[in-house]
């Protein structure tokens, strides 16, 4: 069983998944326009939410909150189920291969074979898409691989049934209705402000704007709080979850300027695209802040001095996003 | 970011490529592959150094006789006693009892199976942690070829 299956590389799994699998119905939107218009970009560090100890930040919003915004707001139909048996799943799945369709699933990347040893985490909410089977081999589009790729059954068994916090439960979903041409117009503008809403007025110090802020003045705490042996822990896994995991760079901001610039095309907008343009300095900012955060893991630099170095940076970048979503929130 | 900025330094990809966004000679952002960057390298081998000493700490008490083999293997496989527990169905106490190497070395067959089954390796390397440290991020026994 194979069809033909356009896969094109992405950033993130979750936008990059449901993009392929729309494209692959006849509905091209680009990865950064599924994400933006999914109101993926967020951010949140949460002190008292602790995975392996260490706690937990995000650039992104909860897994599949990408996928939900976007159905609604284009009015998709998808598909979706769990199951309780894996050898159910695995049966539905070959069933729906059979007739054709290609399925998105969300999978645990630590049983992933294809995926390079030591990014294998015990991560559960991965995304790719199968479309197709050959002997006891599954067809993959991953979206954050280059080309197509392959994966044994056993092995794609595992991954939808891993336990754990997001279990799968071999979740599988496909488009069943969508629009052929849908407006975008008012959905990027009904996202654009969620995406403003969520990052300047939610009134917790943990997310949004004041989460980074929140994040800057725990830095300055870290050496005295922490230690020198904790300290550079919960730095790294802040940049872990800023370019490690999927993220397009700069913890999705740039992928976020990538659809400012596309919506900016669509809505005609001059302030959308100086916004555009802030969020990739702001960027860039974040990418210095990793580079210096990561000398600091590695040993070179110890002191005091470097951690507050970093809280200004991080708190530069929470002022320049501040600014940036007042500039949308009245652009929109 | 410029794509003649996005790095192209040695990394944990193994030869894969990760999308990037990033500027293009128009200025407009599109996907730019990078082959990796020494950042990412740098926090990931942090992540994986901070796994590895949990797992030498259980080898060295395997060894001296204080803890089952199934700990060494458990951590080893990133796994926690919650995580392990929910993949086999056992209780968590019961997987905690489990690293007593006397109650270990009196399960049955099909217990052991379980376990095996569950961090996919067969029962004899289940019930034998290594005299030497393994290669280091060897994450998972008979690892089927990349593609």
């Amino acid at each position: 069983m194979k069809q033909p299956f356009d896969h094109r590389h992405a950033a993130h799994c979750e936008s990059g998944a449901l993009s392929a699998l729309l494209r692959n119905r006849g509905l091209d939107l680009s990865e950064p326009m599924v994400f933006g218009i999914g109101g993926g970009l967020f951010f949140l560090y949460m002190p008292f939410i602790k995975m392996g100890g260490i706690p937990l930040t995000a650039y992104r919003d909860a897994p599949r909150v990408i996928i939900k915004n976007i159905c609604k707001r284009l009015g998709i139909t998808l598909r979706t189920m769990r199951f309780r048996k894996p050898e159910d799943s695995m049966a539905e799945l070959d069933r729906l291969l059979e007739k054709g369709i290609a399925v998105g699933l969300q999978a645990s990347v630590f049983y992933l074979s294809y995926f390079p040893r030591d990014m294998r985490f015990q991560f559960n909410a991965h995304n790719l898409v199968v479309f197709g089977k050959e002997g006891d081999n599954y067809l993959i589009s991953d979206p954050v691989f280059e080309h197509p790729v392959s994966c044994p059954a056993d092995d794609l068994r595992r991954a939808r049934f891993a336990k754990g916090i997001y279990a799968p439960k071999g979740l599988l979903y496909y488009p069943e209705k969508m629009p052929s041409s849908p407006d975008l117009k008012e959905p990027i503008k009904k996202a654009i402000r969620q995406t403003c809403g969520r990052m300047l007025n939610i009134p917790l110090p943990f997310v949004g704007v004041r989460g980074i802020r929140y994040l800057a003045r725990e830095i300055e705490r870290w050496p005295v709080k922490l230690g020198p042996e904790k300290a550079p822990l919960y730095l790294g896994s802040v940049i872990r979850m800023q370019e490690e995991i999927g993220t397009g760079g700069a913890g999705f901001r740039f992928m976020y300027t990538a659809f400012l610039q596309e919506a900016s095309d669509l809505l005609g907008l001059p302030h959308v695209k100086d916004a555009a343009k802030m969020m990739s300095e702001n960027g860039d900012l974040w990418r210095e802040f990793a580079v210096k955060g990561a000398r600091l893991c590695k040993g070179h630099e110890t002191g005091k001095e470097i951690y507050n170095e970093l809280a200004a940076i991080v708190r530069e970048c929470a002022d320049r996003e501040e600014e940036i979503f007042r500039l949308l929130k009245k652009a929109v | 970011m410029k794509a003649k900025e996005v790095p192209q330094e040695e990394s944990i990809l193994e030869g894969n490529r990760r999308a990037c966004y990033a500027e293009d000679e128009h200025g407009r952002y599109v996907v730019v592959p990078s082959k990796g960057w020494e950042v990412e390298k740098i926090v990931n081998a942090q992540a994986h150094a901070e796994i590895d000493k949990h797992v030498e700490e259980a080898r060295q008490e395997v060894l001296r006789g204080e803890a089952s083999p199934l700990k060494y293997h458990m951590l080893k496989c990133q796994m926690t006693p919650g995580l392990l527990s929910a993949t086999t169905g056992l209780w968590r106490w019961q997987v905690h009892r489990h690293f007593k190497p006397k109650v270990f070395a009196s399960l049955k067959r099909p217990m052991l199976e379980r376990y095996a089954d569950a961090m996919k390796m067969n029962v004899e390397e289940l019930c034998k942690a290594p005299h030497n440290i393994q290669p280091k991020n060897h994450i998972m026994p008979d690892e089927t070829e990349k593609t």
